[in-house]
């Protein structure tokens, strides 16, 4: 792995509040392929959130690097689209407008008005969304919030999709749909995502492999567990798949009895 | 390790839901619908229709019809009579209905308060997203508010020289604290999440100045707005007392001086119907600016 995708080396991030220092990651290491579902779990405060928002860009590295696709990140920008954990769609704007803000910035040079209609469609389709297109966001339900959340950050072909404890705010029925969703969007479209959750179940059924932090101050990144599943996966298949079972409780493990100690 | 797989039992039997449509839900009908819309509309202009009436009728009963002193609804209705009925004619001079003297005002108000709004909001923008503007305007912004609008009638009569540009200043004076002090909460209120969303997409300043700032503050500027067009009327009507010419204002006053108290009476009548106007006005603007999210 000596060409990663995304690569975070040796990041350290240090907030200064005043006079009061406090280091939230130190020496974290982490490459990513093209195309790889990474998952971080890890207990709260234990700064996964903060690695995130480091790779989006909205914190800014305090010592080491995040190099996606040879460039160092030190800005926010649209090649790292972030679903935020609550939706974060403009109320003012309907389902469809939501999308076309990003859609015109990202594309206005590139593509003509029509070709980005179509495009804005074309990521509403992927999350099944075209029925509300003209709905504000308080008038659909949190989980078509989420998916309108996806088809904005989809919509502009980011290199990286970060996602931010995305479902965390669902109920479970809803989360299981939208999981099975990002699974089917990510098996057809190839994204490299990373995504932030505190759910085993859900890092274990979505993730190629699975980062478990320790817990913070001064966290970093306690274990990595490959899930070698094959895909597509069925979370009613799997669910029994030794292979399965073993990556879960390692991941209980981890959370549970190791940190306890 | 092995637990025992869960076994499910069959739900017991039901019978299946009858399909027969209920009589009601086959023909719907715009009747009911009017109706209701039409008890709806009763019922929110009946109350204060009849507490207008009986408020009359207690003052009538306390007033009688003795003479001097306050005139009895009665007397209002027999002296004023031509003033409430025609408000259009114009005679000349100040001799005009009273459409044209609340005209007159809100002319006034209309001018200076379009200047304190324009000026209100981009002073407010400043001072919520700089924290330098903040801590240096901010409290000088929260002195000046409390300083009752017709104090600051000599400085600008002192400055002006003019009875008009005066009151538009006094208007603009009193009408700007509000709209500054709502608009820079509101620009302070913007959520975390909005800002993150705007620097991914990398908006340009004006582009988060009119996608992402302008409408998450509306709301906030139109509370700030509200507040500052009744504050203006309170002090047209307060200033042209002092300046005189024509206006709502100088007409009570005028009338005062003629001891016609019952057209002072309805000249009130006006000003609390316009400022009234007025306010749902600015509300009904906002409801639509913001898209139905400021409470109108």
């Amino acid at each position: 792995m000596a060409k990663a995708y995304l690569s975070i080396e040796n990041l350290s991030v240090t907030f200064t509040k005043g006079a009061t220092r406090s280091e939230v990651l130190t020496g974290v290491d982490l490459k990513i392929d093209k195309g790889e579902f990474v998952s971080i779990i890890g207990h709260s405060g234990c700064g996964k959130s903060t690695l995130l928002n480091v790779v989006a860009g909205l914190v800014p590295v305090t010592t080491g690097a995040v190099i996606l696709d040879r460039q160092e990140v030190n800005a926010p920008g649209p090649d790292r689209a972030v679903v935020f954990q609550n939706h974060s769609l403009l109320p003012w704007l309907s389902v469809r407008e939501n999308v076309s803000l990003a859609v015109d910035k990202v594309f206005g040079g590139a593509k003509s008005a029509a070709e980005r209609k179509d495009w804005v469609l074309h990521n509403l389709e992927l999350v099944k969304m075209t029925h509300a297109l003209d709905k504000r966001p308080s008038e659909i339900s949190g989980g078509m919030k989420q998916r309108v959340g996806i088809a904005r950050a989809l919509s502009m072909e980011p290199k990286v999709l970060l996602l931010d404890e995305p479902f965390g705010a669902l109920d479970a029925l809803t989360r299981a749909h939208l999981q099975d969703s990002v699974m089917e969007i990510h098996s057809a479209l190839k994204n490299t995502v990373l995504m932030i959750t505190h759910d085993v179940d859900e890092a274990t059924l979505l993730s190629d492999r699975i980062v478990m932090m320790t817990n913070g101050p001064r966290a970093c990144v306690g274990q990595v567990l490959d899930v070698p599943l094959e895909r597509p996966r069925d979370r009613l298949a799997v669910a029994e798949h030794p292979t399965y079972v073993h990556a879960r409780a390692a991941v209980i493990e981890f959370l549970y009895a190791r940190r306890a100690a | 390790m092995a637990y025992p797989k869960p076994v499910f039992s069959p739900a017991s039997p039901t019978s299946p839901p009858s399909l027969e449509p209920t009589p009601a839900a086959t023909r719907p009908s715009i009747l009911p619908d009017l109706a209701r819309r039409a008890r709806g509309v009763v019922a929110t202009t009946l109350p204060p229709l009849l507490t207008l009436l009986l408020i009359l009728a207690v003052w009538q009963a306390i007033i009688g019809d003795s003479y001097g002193g306050l005139p009895s609804p009665k007397q209002v209705w027999l002296e004023s009579k031509e003033l409430i009925l025609n408000p259009f004619y114009d005679n000349g001079g100040v001799d005009k209905g009273l459409f044209w003297h609340v005209a007159t005002s809100l002319q006034r108000v209309g001018i200076g308060f379009s200047i304190s709004a324009v000026v209100g909001v981009l002073l407010g923008v400043l001072v919520g997203s700089n924290l330098w503007a903040h801590r240096s305007l901010d409290p000088i912004f929260q002195v000046l508010r409390t300083v009752p609008p017709l104090a600051w009638l000599p400085i600008s009569l002192a400055a002006f020289h003019q009875a008009q540009p005066s009151a538009l200043f006094v208007i603009f004076i009193t009408a700007i604290w509000p709209i500054i002090i709502n608009t820079a909460v509101g620009v302070r209120n913007i959520p975390s999440d909005y800002v993150n969303v705007a620097k991914v997409l990398r908006l340009s300043p004006i582009e988060y100045f009119f996608k992402i700032l302008l409408p998450a503050t509306t709301p906030y500027i139109f509370t700030g707005l509200r507040i500052g067009i009744g504050m203006s009327w309170l002090a047209i009507v307060a200033s042209e007392m002092l300046l005189g010419g024509v206006g709502i204002g100088f007409f009570i006053w005028d009338q005062y001086n003629a001891s016609r108290i019952s057209d002072i009476l309805v000249g009130l009548a006006w000003v609390g119907l316009t400022g009234f106007f007025l306010d749902r006005m600015v509300a009904l603007v906002g409801h639509v600016a913001s898209r139905g999210s400021a409470a109108s």
